[in-house]
């Protein structure tokens, strides 16, 4: 403060200030209210979050074959296991991140994960006993199980549930 | 914190510059709210930036799906609503606001000598302003944005030989199609950093000069205080009344400055019925209208609009403070205020035969103010010096006029 506001005898400063800080806190809180609007719209707008949930129709799928569906923008792999696959699989308890297989599925004959290597987001092809990550070279097994490489965790379960006999909905558990 | 500001200011004059420019920038004490307007439409700027921002992350400048992506901000984007209509209504403060800016300039004379450049540069903000909404009306991509930026593009017709070939490069084609919303959505987006640019260049000038003051004399050092705390607490209240305003406007009324036809997409096959141009184009529209010719029509609109620029030449009085000692100056301006209301009220409405009367009347009166002006104002001057004036103001009137029969 200049001189010219110096302070005259019996002046209350205190009350000088409290009305300062008040007000610079009011102004600070309309600020940042202000500022809401703006963080807001950058979230997914209505229509995104529309996209939200995918119907899947697993008839299309022939025993053995794998198929990749867009959910909310990112791949999930829906495989059809063989008898076969579903024992190599309940026998096994995985790699670095051990997981029952009977916990991954719903029912035995479909797994359904989601097609994003859980290092750095890469999509993993799938080979003959499972995924390989084709950019650092992770595996997975048939249960999207994290075998070796450096991804740290299991491929991630999508939430879904069947809504029937032949048809899932991903995005609601 | 005080280290760190040591620090930058042993390499960045930091500290001096908030000094000198806005904390111990000495301020007019007589300054009224009408000198708020300036750092009103600073503040209008940056709403209309942050916004625009914002809305060009939802905004898609393609022909087909142009429309769609604003009513998909206004539908599914969180506050997208919101972040429209401040841009739209902003754009209409922008305009109150440096209007009325404008008027004071006029009304207190603040154009004149040594502040001739300050006045160019806001001239020029004008313009780019001008510029910078005409295109950011193109792209919502409605039926007025179309046939707005149809009949403005149509306007370089007037060039002389090459008329044709320049609105067809505007355009980026035959017509307004998707070339011309692409080179416009990215001019709108360029433009406002140039006219922050420019509003540096106006400060740096406005600076140089000192702020004019309602009183017209130089004041003695004692009576400038310093910007800060005097006039940032001025200038915050006013921008309160403006906000006040300007929101109830946004939240309640945000169609106001939105014509219903412009909700109807893009039709290059139909114009509407009632082309109207937004309300702050109205005054230089009724007079692109109220000359019949094609040529003639543009360049007076042109210069309708040019012609504030040489003010500190066509008022030759030497009488400062503008119209506050000038009853001739100070009728001129309220005439010319209500002649640019009356325009205003032309453009808006179809041009039966009374409305074009009234306009050709109201047009010659925007010129003829500026015309007059030159004689009046020298006449007046001898008028008002005999009558008497403060004293102050009377010196200083003399001391000019002494000065410029030395020059001869």
């Amino acid at each position: 403060m200049s001189e010219e506001n110096t302070i005259k005898d019996g002046a209350d400063l205190s009350r000088r200030e409290f009305l300062g800080t008040v007000t610079a806190g009011v102004a600070a809180a309309g600020v940042a209210a202000a500022c809401v609007p703006f963080v807001s719209s950058m979230n997914p707008s209505s229509d995104v979050l529309a996209k939200a949930t995918t119907e899947i129709d697993l008839s299309v799928i022939a025993p053995g074959e794998e198929k990749t569906f867009p959910w909310q923008g990112k791949p999930v792999f829906v495989v059809h296991r063989t008898p076969e696959e579903i024992a190599a699989m309940a026998a096994s308890k995985g790699g670095k991140d051990p997981e029952p297989d009977a916990k991954r599925v719903q029912k035995p004959e479909w797994l359904v994960v989601i097609g994003i290597c859980t290092h750095l987001g890469c999509v993993p092809n799938k080979t003959e006993s499972g995924w390989l990550c084709p950019c650092h070279g992770s595996v997975y097994d048939n249960s999207g199980r994290i075998i070796s490489g450096p991804a740290p965790r299991n491929l991630d379960l999508p939430p879904y549930h069947f809504v029937a006999e032949n048809k899932i909905l991903i995005g609601k558990a | 914190m005080n280290k760190i500001i040591a620090w930058v200011d042993q390499r960045f004059p930091l500290t001096f510059f908030i000094k000198h420019e806005l904390t111990d920038y000495p301020t007019p004490r007589n300054l009224s709210y009408w000198w708020g307007f300036g750092f009103l439409a600073g503040f209008v700027l940056v709403i209309q930036i942050v916004t625009g921002i914002f809305l060009a992350m939802h905004y898609k400048p393609d022909s087909n799906l142009a429309f769609d992506s604003v009513q998909h901000i206004m539908r599914e984007v969180n506050y997208g609503w919101l972040i429209r209509y401040l841009h739209s209504t902003g754009a209409s403060a922008f305009f109150a606001v440096i209007y009325t800016h404008m008027a004071r300039t006029l009304y207190y004379g603040s154009y004149r000598r040594p502040r001739e450049l300050l006045w160019w540069t806001g001239q020029g903000l004008l313009l780019l302003m001008m510029a910078t909404a005409f295109m950011g009306y193109l792209l919502p991509w409605g039926q007025m944005s179309y046939w707005g930026a149809t009949v403005i593009t149509n306007l370089f017709k007037a060039t002389p030989v090459y008329g044709d070939q320049i609105v067809t490069w505007l355009r980026g084609g035959f017509a307004v199609d998707d070339p011309t919303l692409t080179r416009f959505f990215s001019l709108h987006y360029l433009f406002p950093f140039l006219i922050f640019a420019a509003v540096a260049i106006h400060l740096v000038a406005l600076h140089t000069v000192r702020s004019s003051n309602p009183s017209g004399i130089n004041l003695a050092d004692k009576d400038n205080i310093p910007f800060h705390p005097y006039f940032t607490i001025k200038d915050l209240f006013g921008l309160g009344i403006f906000m006040i305003v300007y929101l109830l406007i946004v939240f309640f009324k945000p169609d106001l400055f939105i014509d219903a036809a412009n909700n109807i997409p893009a039709n290059p096959m139909q114009t509407p019925a009632d082309i109207v141009p937004e309300w702050y184009f109205l005054p230089f529209y009724a007079i692109l209208r109220s000359v019949p010719d094609l040529a003639g029509g543009v360049v007076a609109m042109a210069i309708s609009v040019l012609i504030f620029a040489a003010m500190p030449y066509l008022d030759r009085s030497r009488v400062t403070g503008g119209a506050r000692y000038r009853p001739i100056y100070r009728a001129m301006f309220y005439i010319f205020v209500i002649d640019i209301f009356v325009l205003g009220y032309v453009g808006a409405h179809p041009p039966s035969l009374q409305i074009r009367t009234i306009g050709e009347v109201s047009t010659t009166i925007y010129f003829l103010t500026f015309l007059l002006l030159p004689f009046v104002s020298r006449w007046e001057e001898k008028f008002v010096l005999a009558r008497g004036l403060p004293p102050a103001v009377e010196a200083m009137a003399r001391k000019e006029i002494a000065e410029a029969e030395g020059n001869v």
